[in-house]
Parts: structure tokens; C-alpha cells; sequence
């Protein structure tokens, strides 16, 4: 931190106004930032007419909801007219599998990459690592075939494999830098004491493993909820997660189109992950940093 | 009867490194098969005959020729340049920007830092489905600079096949420059504080300070911004797809959609296998060189 209260060898009134620019601008960043979000909710709650009369930041002059209503209940994607709950579900009941499946293994592997060290263990954890790093779009034509075969193309247990087995590298780099720190010592005096592989990863280990235990599942639940090129590729049609739903509403080319109900749907997409940043920014951050070498 | 202890411990030990072994075997198997398996399937598909159906037929370089030729890959590349430059480029601007304006004790720091990062908490088809709405040409920024009497105001890049691309660096710079701020925001409270002080001491001004010393310092901060912003470029997918669909026509295809399109609605199936080879050397010529280099300087220091 160098900052201007302490560092500065100017007179008081000049550093006052160098202050007052500094939150100006500042306040103009958030205010970019925002933008966007304000559109999105004040479009939401107004009608098309008043969309098509008014200005884009004028504020809505009557508030409804229908337009959340039509988005949620009613909105068509493809020629199914459910609204985007069906997707919403579908997204939800592929995500939390996914995140606790993978963030187990995780757990587990880095436990055991880093107290119960192999000949190897580096080299298993590189070759691991590596998968973090790939465009998808190399295994993307494989694995059509592979869930084909396997009968679970278009299917919601598809894409919860898919993103267990390309979530693992990220799960795993998480637990295994977080238990690196961790002395050995502690598993070493459970050894003596009798304690076995497992005993020690659930009595002594998960329990003190909390915090990254949140960065996990915030990490994987942000990845797997946003994913939108698994979605598109490998479970179009009924089965399709909320992404691919809202971008179908959004693209469809029948009908008027309705830009409060694209606005609702979108930002019922983003209100999951929007939640989670908001209640657990700290760890959301973490993750980020940690894995941050994704797309 | 300590030595009799210490064989059964041995045993119990040797047991138990197995039991680690076996514990990361589903995991790794996966890998192999899904990471290494999958690249190499996915490259002897370049080439192969490959075009609705995968089929085995050996083609040589023939898909790869075909990638080549094909005006539309070109024009993916080329917009990857121009959008990866540009996004690379002004989030770093914007992230260092912040985070230096930042770490100037603000008051509310903690909101404002909640407030630059949000964006990347979002579903890129999210931030792709806010910026259409406020791009269009018809009802969003252009009729509200109108609507604040600047009626000459043009702003059609959406529709331009032109300027398409750029507005994907926008909504992109939008989503990621938070995040950029971040990175930078956590190196500078990195910064040893005594240096700051003796050079203060000096008479050395706050943009020396910053020019001279603290900037300097936290090179290394810059190469991780710039290898996870040009990974981010490479593989961006849903943001075209959300924000302009590829269009006007394909001028504003990615690599990633270009891939997307051959595979799975035209029935190219070896030029999409072949062009997603060529995003997988891209992204290894980016990252095998950082983490080399990030290894060596880890043991250097440990």
C-alpha cells in the first residue's frame, strides 16, 4: 500500500482535491459497473410498451412482475412453452451432484497426494493438473460419441459426469495446496496412535478443512451453473441447463420480442452464482485466484 | 516386543501407501482416458476422412489443408488477435487503474470491491444477454443518447459486420477487468513497505514510487494477468454466442464458435476436430512456457 495521506510531499488543499477526484472517479467505475445490472432489473419491471416509449435508464413508471412471471412459468424455448423453472430445476439437480461428487474426489486426492505420498505422486498430480488447462473444445467431439455409447447422451447424469471428470483437476489443486501447509506431523501422531487412512482423513483432516471446502464448492457450483458449452453440446432439448434455456429465449427468432422477459430470465440465471458472490465473496475470490487459469 | 510393534506398523504403513495409491487411481484413469485419451482421439479425427460420421479412414493433412483454405477460419483467427489484444490490453489497463486507486486507504473499499468484481460471478450468456439489449441499435444506448438530445449519436456495431467484434470486447472487458483489479489489488498489498518508506524519504513522488518501484515489483503479477486473460480469449464461446451469435454472418466467429459450428451443425467433423487442434497449440504455447517457468521459480524459492 503507497498511498497519497502518507506519501505525499504536496500541501494539504492539493492532496483534498486529488482526494475528491480520486472518489469521482472511483464512483464513475462503480457506476459502469453497475450500469448493466440496473438496466436489467428496471427493464424487468416494466411492460413492452413502456420499453418501447421509454428511454433505456429511465426508471420503470408502473413496477410489474409479469414479465418475471412469463420468464419463469410460461417462456418458450424451442417449441416447449414451460418457462425457465423446468430449467432452473434441471440446472439444480445437475449442479449440486456434480459439485459434491467433485469436490469429494478432490478432497480425497489431495489428501492423499500430500500425507500418504507414492513413488510418483508429483507426476500423477501434474499429469492431473493438466486437464485444467485444455480448451474444451478438444474433448468435445469424443465425448459426444463416448455419452452416446454409454446412453447418456442428453441426459442430466451425462453432463454431471462431464463436469465431475473436468472439474476433478480443479477440486484436486485445491486440496492438495491446502493440505501441502497442513503439517505432517498431525497424521503421523494419528498413525502412531493406530488411526488408518481413512479414519484420518474423516476424524482428523475433513474436519479441519473447512475453509477449503467452501472455496471448492463455490469454484465448481459458479463453473458448472455458468457452463454453457457442455450444456449446448451434450444435453439440448428437455434436459438442457438453465444457460442454454436462457439463451434460447433470448435468440429465438419467432414472435415480438419480448426484452423484459429476456431480462427477467437472465437475471434469474445469474441470481444463483450472483447470491453466492454476495454471501461468500471472500472464498469466491479465493477460488478464482486459486484456479484462475480457466475459461 | 518393540520389534515385532514395528514390523506390524510397517506393514500397517505399506497397507496404507497402497490404499493412497488406489484412492487416486479412479481419478487419474479418468484423466487419461478423458484429458489424454480424448486429445489424441480428438487428433487422429484431423486426420481422418471424418465429415458427418466419424469415420477412421486415414486423410493425411487433408482436413487441416481444408481448415486452411476455408475463408471463415481466417476470419476466426483474425478476430481472435484483434479481441484478444484489445481484451487483454484494456482490462489490464482498467484492473491496474483500480487496483492502484484503490489501495489509497478509500473509504468503503470492501464495496466497491464487491461492485468491480460482480461481473464475473455472472454466466457469460448472462453478460452476453445484458450488453445485446444494451447495444441494440433500435432501443438501447443509441435511442437513449438521442432521447438526451445528442440525436446525431450512431451506434450499430452489433449489426456492423465491421465492428461486430468489438462488441465483444466490450461486454468481455466488462466481465473480467473486476477480476484483473483483483489480481493486482492482492500483489500491491504485497509490496514491502520499508522500500516505500525510504524512497518517500528521498523525496521520490507517488507516481515515481509507483512508476519506479512498486510497478517494477510486481512484474510477475502482469505475466499471470496476461497468460489467464489470453486462456480466457482462446476458449471465449458464450459470450459471442449470446452477444452476437457469430454474426453479422460469421464475422464475428471465434475459434471457439468456428470449432462448434463445423462440429456440430455442419457436419465437418474433421475440419472441427482439426481446428480445435489448433486452439489446443495455442493455448500450450501460452501455457507450457508460464508454468515451466513458474515451477523452476517455485523450487527456486522453496
Amino acid at each position: 500500500m503507497a498511498d497519497l495521506q502518507t506519501y505525499s510531499h504536496d500541501a494539504g488543499w492539493k492532496n483534498t482535491i486529488l482526494r475528491g477526484l480520486l472518489y469521482l472517479v472511483l464512483i464513475l467505475f462503480a457506476a459502469y459497473y453497475l450500469f448493466p445490472l440496473i438496466v436489467m432489473v428496471s427493464t424487468s419491471l416494466k411492460s413492452l410498451d413502456e420499453i418501447r416509449e421509454g428511454s433505456l435508464i429511465s426508471l420503470p413508471r408502473v413496477v410489474t412482475f409479469d414479465a418475471w412471471n412469463y420468464a419463469w412459468n410460461e417462456a418458450c424455448v424451442g417449441v416447449e412453452c414451460t418457462g425457465i423453472k423446468v430449467y432452473f430445476w434441471n440446472s439444480v439437480k445437475m449442479a449440486i451432484p456434480a459439485v459434491l461428487i467433485s469436490t469429494f474426489l478432490g478432497a480425497i486426492n489431495g489428501y492423499a497426494l500430500t500425507k500418504w505420498r507414492f513413488k510418483g505422486a508429483n507426476i500423477v498430480f501434474a499429469l492431473l493438473l493438466f486437464g485444467c488447462f485444455i480448451p474444451f473444445q478438444v474433448v468435445l467431439l469424443p465425448m459426444s460419441q463416448v455419452l452416446g455409447k454409454l446412453g447418456l447422451a442428453s441426459s442430466t447424469p451425462g453432463l454431471v459426469m462431464v463436469h465431475v471428470v473436468y472439474g476433478l483437476c480443479f477440486t484436486t489443486l485445491f486440496f492438495r495446496n491446502y493440505y501441502v501447509s497442513i503439517p505432517d506431523e498431525l497424521v503421523k501422531a494419528a498413525t502412531i496412535d493406530g488411526a488408518g487412512f481413512f479414519t484420518i482423513f474423516w476424524r482428523i483432516i475433513l474436519p479441519i478443512s473447512t475453509p477449503i471446502i467452501v472455496v471448492s464448492v463455490i469454484w465448481q457450483f459458479t463453473q458448472i451453473w455458468n457452463d454453457f458449452l457442455f450444456g449446448a453440446s451434450f444435453a439440448s432439448g428437455e434436459n438442457a441447463p438453465m444457460t442454454v434455456a436462457l439463451n434460447n429465449i433470448v435468440n429465438t427468432t419467432t414472435g415480438v420480442k419480448q426484452y423484459n422477459v429476456d431480462m427477467a430470465a437472465a437475471l434469474l440465471t445469474g441470481l444463483p452464482t450472483l447470491l453466492v458472490y454476495v454471501l461468500a465473496g471472500k472464498y469466491f475470490v479465493r477460488g478464482l485466484t486459486a484456479g484462475s487459469v480457466k475459461g | 516386543m518393540g520389534a515385532s510393534q514395528s514390523t506390524e506398523s510397517n506393514l500397517t504403513a505399506r497397507i496404507q501407501r497402497h490404499l493412497s495409491k488406489i484412492v487416486v487411481a479412479p481419478s487419474f484413469a479418468a484423466s487419461l482416458f478423458f484429458v489424454y485419451g480424448f486429445i489424441l482421439w480428438t487428433g487422429y479425427m484431423a486426420f481422418s476422412k471424418s465429415r458427418m460420421l466419424p469415420v477412421w479412414d486415414w486423410a493425411g493433412l487433408r482436413q487441416y489443408e481444408r481448415l486452411w483454405q476455408m475463408e471463415r477460419w481466417h476470419v476466426a483467427i483474425e478476430n481472435l488477435l484483434v479481441f484478444g489484444g484489445l481484451f487483454i490490453v484494456t482490462c489490464l489497463i482498467i484492473g491496474c487503474l483500480l487496483a492502484v486507486l484503490l489501495d489509497q486507504r478509500i473509504r468503503a473499499e470492501g464495496v466497491l470491491r464487491t461492485i468491480f468484481l460482480y461481473p464475473m460471478a455472472l454466466s457469460f450468456i448472462v453478460t452476453g444477454t445484458v450488453w445485446k439489449w444494451l447495444l441494440n441499435p433500435g432501443l438501447g444506448l443509441e435511442s437513449m443518447m438521442h432521447d438526451l438530445g445528442w440525436t446525431s449519436f450512431k451506434f450499430d456495431w452489433l449489426v456492423n459486420s465491421d465492428m461486430a467484434i468489438y462488441t465483444v470486447v466490450i461486454a468481455a472487458v466488462w466481465q473480467a477487468s473486476g477480476f484483473v483489479m483483483a489480481m493486482f489489488l492482492a500483489a500491491l498489498r504485497g509490496v514491502d513497505q520499508d522500500i516505500i518508506r525510504a524512497a518517500y524519504m528521498d523525496g521520490a513522488s507517488l507516481p515515481r514510487i509507483y512508476f519506479g518501484i512498486i510497478i517494477p515489483s510486481i512484474r510477475p503479477v502482469f505475466l499471470s494477468a496476461i497468460v489467464v486473460l489470453a486462456h480466457l480469449a482462446v476458449k471465449s464461446f458464450d459470450l459471442v454466442i449470446a452477444l452476437t451469435g457469430g454474426g453479422p454472418g460469421y464475422s464475428s466467429d471465434l475459434p471457439a464458435t468456428f470449432m462448434y459450428t463445423m462440429a456440430f451443425q455442419r457436419n465437418q467433423l474433421g475440419v472441427g476436430a482439426a481446428s480445435a487442434m489448433m486452439m489446443l497449440a495455442t493455448v500450450m504455447a501460452i501455457i507450457v512456457p508460464y508454468l515451466y517457468s513458474e515451477l523452476r521459480g517455485g523450487k527456486k524459492n522453496g
